[in-house]
């Protein structure tokens, strides 16, 4: 942008510096499309295949489609013990869950230490970045015996919960970050209103950080949405498999037999993240940019 | 601006607009604030101690001892640690994550910084290559791309497939252990969006004046981005790389799915994380796994602390 304005202070004097002028950004956009079609092409590759007969897997890498069916789909949406409907839907149910736990318990937190004052507030505050870039290797184990004892493997409960309690505290940072962009004035005339911190919070806050909320809702939902690991250790019953542990079992259980299906039902899994990104690109891109995780 | 420059300024200086008046009616406003405030913390704090803090130290101590979930767990002192020192499947894992973070996140960073800055120069419809070059890294973490990489770097992958049409015979890139952790690295740059638009961020906030005064005193566009873009930037590069360290330090997925669970071929993919997740969830070793866990802390934090220290010789601030 910068260097644009610079163009057009400086008029070019050459002819040739103005020939270049011309090339150069044709020269930027090819590269830039041939670098974005580098990239992209193994994704496009994959829902072009999913669409064709299994075995041209092996033998096509073009992307143009001759003979297309979805038998591929057919086949693998009840190639495991359960339709994939049934992952589906447990993926939306912890998806869900995990949105409702970020959205309530982070913009609480958030509040409190965007607005209020109180005895600690610093300590806590550093406590909770640091807790942002603590690994969940370090706490999975102890994690793991205490929701095994209280009898919550193979349910949502160990995905759910922590939600619940706010320890995805990157959100806690991203609301406080966006909280401390709206005028206190507001805050005080509503005080002068007769609102109590509640009422400030719920009638003035809430309402005004709904792009901080939608950035949480998007992120949440793609991160649980992939998430793996947690998902592994918690879910060993095929019947509460959420779609990722699924497409692992499809991975262990097929070999390198059917792959035509195994593309199919993850270019499934990947339909929802693409959705999400096409729809809440502003947020998604406005969230890292503020705070810088991806 | 971030969560990294964020602890800084905690350690420097107070926040400005903290004024607390020394009258008795402001301590009798912090009281009221003080019960608010706590009751608007209860689920983060209750998340803290019993998700975070409570299970560090309980891992901490199950360091110590020898645990399989079934029976009770036995203390035996340092013998975790010392199984550490001479567990060279432990060794080859530290080296194989250490390879993979080290090639890895340099690549990425550079590649993110070029395609920011190419971005950054108003090129026309920038916002969709932004999302397009963005879009692997919501994708990336995923089962799905996993499956795709262990295909397309198949011995009849897409790769081979696409080098056979110029008659180059490829192997088998995943199969082969000199090259298997390379497919992981290749995955792991694929996804330079994410700090591309942390760039682009801090590339807008460099002021127009700078650029300015040096395309009067006739700086080319390489002196410009040695002597003002690279510098200004390096509080932002400084943030990437702390954070592309920690992150990549924890990738599990990727390398569990294309190995199919088993960190091969011939371990050449078992990445620290893989190794404690076969130790704890495999093995239902808990207390050796809590060792390694806690280990792994330990490089983490120092390693972002030296990040730190030599943060002072790179880093520029510009305040």
């Amino acid at each position: 942008m910068t260097t644009e304005t610079i163009g057009r202070t400086l008029p070019a004097s050459r002819s040739t510096a103005y020939g270049w002028k011309r090339v150069k950004p044709l020269l930027i956009h090819g590269a830039l499309a041939a670098a974005a079609l580098v990239m992209l092409y193994p994704v496009i590759w994959m829902v072009v295949s999913s669409l064709r007969p299994g075995d041209e897997i092996f033998r096509e890498p073009g992307i143009l489609i001759r003979d297309l069916q979805i038998s591929n789909y057919r086949v693998g949406w009840n190639a495991l013990t359960e339709p994939f409907t049934r992952y589906l839907l447990n993926s939306a149910a912890v998806v869900f869950g995990a949105i409702l736990g970020n959205l309530v318990s982070c913009s609480m937190a958030a509040y409190a230490f965007a607005r209020l004052e109180f005895a600690g507030k610093k300590f806590w505050f550093a406590i909770m970045l640091v807790t942002i870039m603590l690994p969940i290797h370090v706490v999975i184990v102890p994690q793991y015996i205490l929701f095994s004892q209280a009898g919550w493997i193979n349910t949502f409960l160990p995905l759910v919960v922590p939600k619940l309690l706010a320890t995805d505290a990157f959100f806690v940072f991203l609301m406080v970050q966006f909280i401390r962009g709206i005028p206190r004035e507001l805050d005080e005339a509503a005080r002068i209103d007769g609102c109590s911190k509640t009422g400030i919070f719920l009638r003035v806050i809430l309402p005004l950080m709904v792009p901080a909320l939608a950035t949480t809702t998007i992120f949440t939902f793609i991160w649980t949405w992939n998430d793996f690991f947690s998902q592994l250790i918690y879910l060993t019953d095929p019947k509460m498999y959420t779609v990722p542990v699924a497409l692992r079992s499809f991975v262990d259980a097929t070999a390198s037999t059917n792959w035509g299906s195994m593309f199919a039902m993850s270019v499934v899994s990947l339909v929802p993240v693409f959705l999400a990104f096409l729809l809440g690109q502003r947020f998604l891109v406005k969230g890292i940019a503020t705070t810088g995780i991806k | 601006m971030s969560a990294l420059s964020e602890l800084g300024t905690l350690r420097r200086k107070k926040p400005p607009g903290h004024k607390r008046g020394p009258g008795g009616g402001a301590g009798k406003k912090a009281t009221k604030d003080n019960l608010a405030a706590y009751l608007f913390l209860t689920p983060w704090l209750i998340g803290l101690f019993v998700i975070t803090i409570g299970p560090m130290l309980a891992s901490l101590y199950l360091a110590f001892t020898d645990y399989n979930l079934i029976q009770a767990p036995e203390w035996i002192g340092l013998e975790n640690f010392t199984r550490m020192l001479s567990d060279e499947r432990l060794h080859n894992s530290l080296r194989v994550t250490f390879t993979y973070v080290l090639v890895s996140v340099p690549l990425q960073l550079a590649l993110a910084l070029l395609l920011a800055v190419v971005l950054d120069r108003g090129v026309r419809g920038m916002a969709f290559y932004r999302s397009i070059f963005y879009l692997p890294s919501l994708l990336g973490s995923s089962v799905a791309i996993a499956i795709l990489w262990k295909q397309v770097f198949g011995t009849e992958g897409l790769l081979n497939q696409l080098l056979a049409q110029v008659g180059i015979e490829g192997k088998g890139w995943i199969s082969d252990p000199s090259t298997a952790l390379g497919t992981l690295v290749a995955l792991n740059v694929w996804t330079f969006g994410a700090p591309m638009v942390i760039f682009l961020a801090g590339l807008r906030q460099i002021p127009a004046m700078y650029y300015e005064a040096a395309a009067v005193d006739g700086a080319g566009s390489w002196r410009r981005f040695r002597s003002i873009t690279l510098p200004m930037l390096t509080p932002i590069i400084f943030f990437n790389l702390v954070l592309q360290i920690i992150h990549a330090f924890q990738s599990f997925t990727q390398a569990f799915v294309v190995s199919g669970g088993t960190g091969g071929p011939s371990d050449s993919t078992m990445f620290y994380t893989l190794y404690l997740y076969d130790r704890g969830f495999g093995n239902f070793d808990m207390g050796y796994a809590s060792a390694m866990a806690w280990f792994l802390l330990v490089i983490i934090a120092v390693l972002t602390a030296a990040n730190f220290v030599a943060s002072k010789y790179w880093v520029f601030y510009d305040d």
